[in-house]
């Protein structure tokens, strides 16, 4: 076997026997992955269907000087509720949410109405909640709509087509289907994966450098006939073991704790039968071995155990940039994006989710780029092992 | 055989070796005597290959040790400073690993581990895990992986340092054993008793320069003093504590 190998089933063994690494490879990942994902998605779900079939509320000032247009808005479900407050109680009391909307119906209504001229409503709102503006938003629609139905009937009293004053019409066509409107709340699903897989690894990492170190064991290993960048490669191979591992359990987890969260009553579903799941952990997988190599290159750099985990802690955080700068950017994929590691990952995972082909140049770009990078820094902690610094 | 020549080596502004030369022998037990601080782990750590001298050349048998650092390896067992066993492997384990990092074949690496435990006995405990051991079962089991590959000459950095004076005494048989064997022995230490009693060649090492070297007898005529620790204050002077 060569020494590579020697190192690797040394590393693997002794981890295995370890609680702690053990732990954050086979537990953590695996366990509360899919615990995150499924409470964040009932979560999502719960709240927008709340807001679909929530009822209005309004309440309002001098309901009886538009007696027809409550009767229109109570038509429509909404709740009126007749208040007598002046302008500073009314503010104050939307500003306390006692009552977050105020339609306020000045006196002069009915006669600026009957005259045919603009009548002015008010609506107090408080634009700092997020749900009163939308329900406020919802508000000034429904009175919209009242006003252009009464438009309608002054035009056809003076005998004139309604029509004349539409001479443009929008309709919207959504051509999203159930599995598409459900990836941008499945978008974290590729972020937890990553993450999970980088914990698999990261004390395994630190063990096997920082760790090794500080129990003196590094200086007999390095007085073996085994080249420096051998005994580094076998040990960033063992994290990559423990990576995949890890990837494979909680994109397996993933699956079934996606089953329980009930995405198909909100017109969504998620496209995870077991061929999808072996995709998205043959997407990714390639990432593993980067992941290791630059949790091995910066433990490298530590002095001990406690400072390793310090920096680790910030550094595993890195592979998930790109997928959040994505997420605010709402770029869409290409085979340059492919070619960025993690980012490549997530638009893979995010077209298996949707259902979509994989584009075979994007999946080999990615599946490239991604093990060219791991060579590069297995290529640089074998250089940093050389480092007479290293025995501290 | 091991021969270094002008060995010298610097840590940021510190020369911790200034110019050591020595040479230790086939069959005999070679003592690297000093203070705290003298340079001795230095030495020996430059004889090991895993630092490289900034000046000077040293070998092991013929092989040199920057140059032909594998073969020098190859040669030499080390024991350094601490013992560095992996905790959740076994001695056993610990000894294995070492022999296949050395290219030892199953059969080979496995008889030869049967062996050691067996001289070193170290049968009640080899198949525990190193995490609870005490300090003499650390150092056997360190030593046992030094051994492994059956270099012809050894290394041994402050061995008994933490050890009880029964494993003291053990340690010292072993030594013995193993310069009958026709090893070539290296080890350091601060303590006179243990090189007095045990060494056929001293080197006294002092502000990382060789003051003094020859047989205990000789070094105790050369200062005229009848204690070898008399004459190894002397040779180092006395400002310097002996830790």
């Amino acid at each position: 076997m060569s020494p590579i190998g020697t190192v690797w089933r040394k590393e693997v063994r002794e981890s295995l026997r370890d609680r702690r690494t053990l732990v954050s490879a086979l537990l953590f990942g695996p366990l509360f992955g899919p615990l995150i994902l499924a409470a964040a998605l009932q979560f999502l779900v719960q709240r927008t269907a709340d807001e679909a079939d929530q009822r209005l509320e309004i309440a309002v000032r001098h309901a009886e000087r538009a007696p027809n247009l409550v009767t229109w808005l109570e038509a429509r479900s909404v709740v009126v509720t007749p208040v007598e407050l002046d302008d500073a109680a009314t503010r104050r009391a939307v500003r306390e949410r006692t009552h977050p909307l105020v339609l306020s119906i000045p006196e002069d209504f009915g006669e600026r109405l009957a005259g045919a001229r603009p009548a002015l409503l008010q609506l107090y709102s408080d634009a700092a909640g997020g749900r009163a503006d939308r329900n406020a938003a919802r508000t000034r629609m429904l009175v919209a709509q009242y006003g252009a139905s009464i438009g309608r009937l002054r035009l056809l009293a003076r005998g004139v087509d309604p029509l004349l004053t539409a001479p443009l019409a929008v309709q919207d066509i959504d051509v999203s289907t159930p599995q598409s409107r459900s990836v941008t709340v499945l978008g974290m699903l590729s972020y937890l994966l990553l993450l999970a897989m980088i914990l698999g690894g990261l004390y395994l990492a630190i063990d096997a450098t920082a760790g090794e170190r500080e129990r003196h064991s590094l200086e007999p290993l390095l007085t073996t006939p085994v080249p420096r960048a051998q005994l580094i490669h076998g040990k960033i191979l063992a994290a990559t073991t423990f990576m995949i591992v890890s990837l494979t359990l909680t994109a397996i987890a993933c699956a079934v704790a996606l089953r329980f969260v009930a995405l198909e009553n909100f017109g969504m579903s998620a496209h995870l039968d077991a061929a999808v799941v072996l995709k998205i952990i043959l997407v990714t997988a390639p990432l593993a071995p980067a992941a290791a190599g630059l949790m091995t290159v910066v433990a490298s750099f530590t002095r001990s155990y406690r400072e390793a985990q310090t920096w680790l802690g910030v550094v595993m955080l890195v592979p998930t940039l790109p997928i959040a700068f994505v997420g605010l950017a709402e770029l869409q994929p290409s085979l340059a994006f492919a070619a960025v590691p993690s980012l490549g990952q997530h638009f893979l995972i995010t077209s298996l989710l949707r259902g979509a082909a994989l584009e075979p140049s994007h999946v080999l770009v990615s599946v490239m780029a991604s093990l060219a990078l791991g060579a590069v820094l297995a290529w640089i902690a074998g250089r940093l092992y050389h480092r007479e610094s290293l025995l501290g | 055989m091991i021969s270094a020549q002008g060995l010298a080596k610097s840590f940021g502004g510190v020369r911790a070796v200034r110019a050591v030369t020595l040479r230790a022998e086939d069959g005999a037990i070679t003592g690297l005597l000093g203070p705290n601080g003298a340079g001795k782990s230095t030495t020996l750590r430059m004889l090991c290959t895993v630092l490289a001298p900034d000046a000077g050349e040293a070998w092991i048998d013929a092989a040199h040790t920057v140059r032909d650092s594998l073969e020098a390896r190859r040669r030499l067992g080390m024991l350094t400073h601490d013992s560095g066993l992996y905790p959740h492997l076994t001695a056993r384990e610990n000894i294995l690993y070492f022999a296949q990092l050395h290219g030892m074949g199953r059969a080979a690496r496995e008889r030869r581990a049967d062996e050691l435990i067996e001289w070193l006995e170290m049968g009640g405990f080899a198949g525990r895990r190193a995490k609870g051991y005490s300090q003499g079962q650390r150092i056997k089991t360190a030593l046992a992986r030094a051994l492994v590959h059956s270099p012809r000459n050894v290394l041994l950095d402050e061995p008994t340092n933490g050890l009880d004076v029964m494993a003291v005494r053990n340690l010292r048989v072993l030594l013995q054993r193993l310069r009958a064997a026709g090893h070539c022995v290296l080890f350091s230490s601060h303590v006179m008793q243990e090189v007095s009693g045990l060494c056929d060649v001293v080197f006294v090492l002092a502000r990382g320069e060789v003051v003094a070297q020859g047989t205990p007898d000789a070094l105790r005529a050369a200062t005229g003093c009848a204690s070898l620790e008399d004459a190894f204050v002397k040779l180092i002077g006395t400002d310097e504590g002996l830790g």
